[in-house]
């Protein structure tokens, strides 16, 4: 035992670097383990605060940009508003008659720190638990999908970005309804990949991609991208399309958190049936 | 270097990586790791079990930062074990004045170069490897460590020439 002792403290530099080492990459290998470990995501409070600190300085750099877009949204929300339209049809429901029923609801945030150089990017989010924010709601913006939020904090919450491996999100192409897969492969933060489209479809360069509400995450027809170019992989049986995504992810200032009114419901119904269910 | 001053480079080091150099988007590939200074420039007689802490704890910081899990730890614990086989094959032996600091006097410039690349190219592989996660793209991973590594390795030459000019000398 004397020995062992004497064997440790002789290269303890080597055992501790070993013990470092493992804990490190078990850490890291079994992340599934430790979502509830908020001290190490940037939702925890202090790393909130400091993200907070330097956006509102820095924020007002791009204040000029995020009224412009602001702008735009509202001139789209106008758009759609019932006065535009002339009611030709005396059968139309009202939106406030008990036949709709309120399926998502959104909450405004700021994004207070963001990345796209990585392989895997997050966003950090100035709200949190305590605003009503809860872990796996999604994130959009007025013209693009952002990410899922995956940790929250009383004040702060942190999002996997859509430009994450691990981030899928089901898509249909707008003109013929045809459902995929987008995923992000890295590299270019403005471009993403759709795969699974069935080689049968028709495609062409400019094609709106939305978001096809197979999900429990983000409602139906948020605007993604548009397809740029496609191929048949080596080995594979579907196209798969470049997609030029609508939002610049390096300039999001401002999201909304979306939150399914009916998701508990939904799943508990899917949960009888198996497989997965992606997002 | 007194605790109070390697307190303010660790904070300072932290921020300028997690604000500064994490939002500059160059080409989606490259990456400079700055803070990694903080490890290289520790004195030569730090305790081995200081080092080891010092770096998994800073590198667990930007992790926290960056919501990276812990490859940021892993990366700079690797770079911290193989810092003093590195000086020592480097220099051949530890050298005299026992307070110093690698820098470009104790230790000149082409052994300083040579230090600090080694030491980051070690960082950067492990790093950018557990961030990719596979080896399917293994040409493109190896962009990023070289291209990254390359800016990392500018910044912290500049780093070693302002923290340790002779007037600075504490």
């Amino acid at each position: 035992m004397r020995n062992l002792f004497r064997f440790i403290r002789r290269y303890h530099f080597f055992f501790l670097f070993l013990l470092l080492q493992v804990v490190a990459l078990l850490f890291t290998l079994s992340s599934q383990h430790f979502h509830q470990a908020h001290l190490f995501h940037s939702s925890n409070t202090l790393v909130g605060h400091v993200y907070q600190t330097y956006n509102q300085v820095s924020g007002y750099m791009h204040l000029r940009e995020v009224n412009q877009q602001l702008l735009d949204e509202n001139m789209r929300l106008l758009e759609r508003q019932r006065e535009n339209f002339l009611i030709t049809d005396q059968q139309v429901f009202e939106h406030q008659d008990s036949v709709f029923r309120r399926r998502y609801s959104y909450l405004n945030a700021g994004v207070i720190n963001k990345s796209v150089n990585r392989r895997n990017n997050y966003l950090t989010l100035n709200k949190g638990r305590l605003h009503g924010i809860e872990p796996d709601m999604g994130v959009i913006t007025g013209n693009g999908v952002a990410g899922i939020v995956m940790h929250v904090s009383d004040n702060f919450s942190s999002v996997m970005s859509l430009l994450h491996s691990d981030m899928m999100v089901s898509v249909k192409i707008g003109k013929n309804d045809h459902i995929g897969t987008l995923q992000w492969e890295g590299g270019d933060y403005r471009r993403t990949v759709m795969s699974y489209i069935p080689p049968h479809v028709d495609l062409s360069v400019g094609d709106s991609i939305f978001t096809s509400g197979h999900s429990l995450v983000f409602p139906e027809n948020v605007f993604v991208g548009t397809i740029e170019d496609w191929e048949i992989r080596r080995g594979e049986n579907f196209f798969t399309a470049t997609v030029k995504l609508a939002i610049d992810h390096n300039k999001l200032s401002l999201v909304y958190v979306v939150k399914n009114l009916m998701r508990e419901e939904q799943e508990e119904l899917e949960s009888a049936a198996p497989g997965g269910i992606q997002f | 270097m007194s605790r109070r001053k390697l307190f303010l480079m660790f904070a300072g080091l932290v921020l300028l990586q997690v604000l500064i150099l994490n939002n500059v988007y160059m080409g989606g590939f490259i990456n400079p790791q700055l803070y990694v200074l903080f490890v290289l420039i520790l004195p030569f007689d730090i305790r081995g079990w200081h080092l080891l802490l010092l770096a998994f704890f800073l590198g667990l910081v930007i992790d926290v930062f960056e919501d990276s899990l812990a490859i940021h730890a892993a990366a700079t614990v690797m770079l911290a074990f193989a810092r003093p086989y590195m000086l020592k094959l480097l220099t051949g032996k530890q050298p005299d004045d026992a307070g110093d600091v690698p820098s470009f006097r104790t230790l000149g410039t082409m052994t300083l170069f040579t230090y600090a690349l080694s030491l980051i190219l070690l960082h950067h592989m492990v790093l950018f490897f557990l961030e990719a996660f596979h080896f399917r793209d293994v040409t493109a991973t190896l962009m990023r460590v070289v291209l990254s590594g390359g800016l990392t390795l500018l910044f912290v030459i500049i780093g070693f020439a302002l923290f340790n000019r002779p007037s600075a000398k504490r």
